[in-house]
């Protein structure tokens, strides 16, 4: 199951890197006399309702669906770091403050909110980056907090204070290094959780703007095709969605289990 | 107790003022001009004056701070504006939608409830058959599925090819009044669909709370009376795994509303939940800010019920400091 996971997860990306430059097919090629097509060995996932190839379109639309969600996924890890790692070294007052406003913030209505910061904004990339970036950002402040917390105890820290470390050196070359595996760690689980919100925001209307084949825009398109009885033009780029979304969870179950055993979980797959 | 209640609902207080605020600042930050939205065509034809009319009719000529200080007065005082997209009261909007969002998530919680307890009470009791490995893999790989691709899949299968359940909406297109029957028939999908996609958790939670149990003492004790496997599973396991689950359970309503928002536009279901949609398509800022307020006080309702229900359920919370 973890080897098919990581498969499923470098066969994509090998997928969304290498398809663009080196297969010379137009994504936006409309072909009304190839409209509608079934899957077939010429269209693997068939075509839409313009004739474009579906499985073309979804690795592209994976392409931009997993570029906007890495780039949210890092807008909240840098907010979300900058919170837990005041908090976790100031303390006292300012600590007690930002983390209600991370409890405030974390139980909030994500897709709601998101859908607020879209619709007053015109539907382009960067709303949708802010929209699930400023939402997200407090899984990342908790987990920042609590390590600063731990790191702080730590001998070498108070050994770097006691031989007169300044405060920025402290940040950089100690607590910095210590913080950025668990950073990188909620980043990488942090990515699919992003990709469905843009997904989600993108069907309803209010994502990409609709010229960008987003997996979301084209669930979205194939929505007109289903009813007329074409299945594959909008639950093919479904399965984009769900493949390296499920082979993420996969892993990070599994990597769980590995660094606490104690805690592993009944759950066998 | 009423200590505690009161603790948190001043913490809720300011959220919800900041929220208002957040989304007053980010209106006015909106490159779109509300006047303009709400003329659409007919701003290229319209005479100026009547536009600089409207903008102060709406306040929109006064200072940032004077509007949001209206508008939460208003707010407060049950005067909740008027959509610019609807051309209707929001109240009457809200009045009017709020019922059919209710119906469909309600169906949704106790479907969800009782499946996830059957699914997840088997899988514990036959840990490690085909039939456990069946639901854990199933609910597993159910929590990357996103609802919308559900209910599109469940619209071709269902409504399309076996033509068993309509693909959309309240009522038959054919029919002027609202049958119970025919709304039932309508809510099927969307209620199924919610419940499905809001159980994963829960059956693996229930799934690993009754294993938990089952190993318990007591439990081991009521096999060796010789008590019914089903006595032992439902009365014993099963009985004390529930109880922080109610609490769980709180929580979990921001997925809910996002679930509900999803779900409701692909049905065409005409509840609050797609009015926010629409609303925002429409950048019809009364409208969607209120709903928006809505779904906060929705969720932050609902950790305060999750707190209560920890606190009576589990009576050695109660003495710890809020």
């Amino acid at each position: 199951m973890t080897r098919f996971a990581a498969l499923t997860l470098v066969v994509l990306g090998l997928a969304v890197l290498l398809v663009p430059p080196i297969v010379q097919l137009d994504q936006h090629l409309v072909d009304l006399s190839q409209a509608g097509l079934p899957p077939s060995p010429a269209h693997p996932l068939g075509t839409d309702e313009v004739g474009r190839d579906v499985l073309l379109r979804c690795v592209y639309g994976l392409r931009v669906s997993f570029m906007v969600g890495l780039v949210a996924a890092l807008v909240s890890m840098i907010i979300g770091g900058t919170v837990g790692l005041v908090a976790g070294s100031l303390g006292g007052l300012p600590d007690r403050l930002l983390m209600r406003c991370v409890d405030g913030f974390s139980s909030l209505p994500h897709l709601l909110l998101g859908i607020f910061i879209v619709a007053m904004f015109a539907p382009s990339p960067y709303a949708v980056i802010v929209s699930v970036g400023v939402t997200h950002w407090t899984t990342a402040a908790r987990i920042v907090r609590s390590e600063v917390l731990s790191l702080r105890e730590r001998p070498f820290v108070e050994a770097a204070i006691s031989a007169g470390a300044s405060r920025r050196r402290l940040l950089t070359r100690h607590l910095l290094p210590h913080l950025l595996p668990h950073l990188l760690l909620a980043m990488v689980l942090m990515v699919p959780h992003a990709i469905w919100h843009e997904t989600a925001l993108s069907f309803l209307g209010l994502g990409l703007p609709p010229h960008l084949a987003s997996l979301g825009n084209m669930i979205n398109d194939g929505q007109r095709s289903l009813l007329a009885g074409d299945w594959w033009s909008s639950l093919a780029p479904g399965l984009f969605i769900l493949a390296p979304t499920l082979a993420v969870s996969v892993l990070a179950q599994r990597g769980r289990d590995r660094l606490n055993p104690r805690m592993r979980s009944e759950l066998a797959l | 107790m009423i200590k505690v209640i009161a603790w948190r609902a001043a913490f809720a207080l300011p959220l919800l003022v900041g929220v208002t605020a957040g989304m007053f600042a980010l209106a006015q930050a909106s490159p779109f001009d509300p006047v303009r939205q709400y003329l659409g065509d007919r701003a290229m034809v319209t005479d100026p004056a009547v536009v600089e009319q409207i903008r102060a009719n709406w306040g929109l000529d006064r200072p940032f701070l004077e509007q949001y200080a209206t508008w939460l007065g208003n707010l407060v005082t049950g005067d909740l504006g008027e959509s610019r997209s609807f051309h209707r009261p929001v109240a009457e909007i809200v009045a009017e939608r709020l019922p059919w969002t209710l119906m469909a998530t309600s169906g949704a919680i106790v479907l969800m409830l009782a499946g996830s307890l059957v699914a997840g009470t088997l899988a514990a009791w036959r840990k490690g058959s085909l039939l456990d490995r069946v639901i854990t893999g199933g609910a597993f790989a159910n929590e990357s599925v996103p609802v919308f691709w559900l209910a599109l899949l469940s619209i071709y299968v269902f409504a399309l090819k076996l033509g068993w359940l309509p693909a959309g909406g309240l009522s038959d297109a054919s029919s002027s009044t609202l049958e119970p029957l025919d709304v039932a028939h309508h809510l099927v999908l969307p209620v199924v669909v919610l419940a499905i996609s809001q159980s994963s958790w829960l059956v693996l939670y229930v799934r690993e709370s009754v294993i938990g149990t089952l190993r318990e003492d007591y439990v081991i004790g009521a096999r060796a009376r010789g008590l019914r496997e089903r006595t032992v599973l439902v009365r014993h396991a099963l009985r004390s795994a529930l109880l922080p689950f109610l609490t769980i359970l709180g929580a979990r309503v921001p997925e809910l509303v996002t679930g509900a928002i999803l779900v409701e536009t692909v049905f065409s279901w005409p509840g609050v939940a797609s009015t926010s949609v629409q609303a925002a398509l429409a950048v019809d800022f009364p409208l969607l800010a209120v709903l928006t307020l809505m779904g906060t006080i929705a969720v932050v309702a609902g950790n305060l019920l999750a707190d209560l229900a920890y606190r009576v359920a589990d009576p050695r919370t109660r003495t710890v400091a809020v």
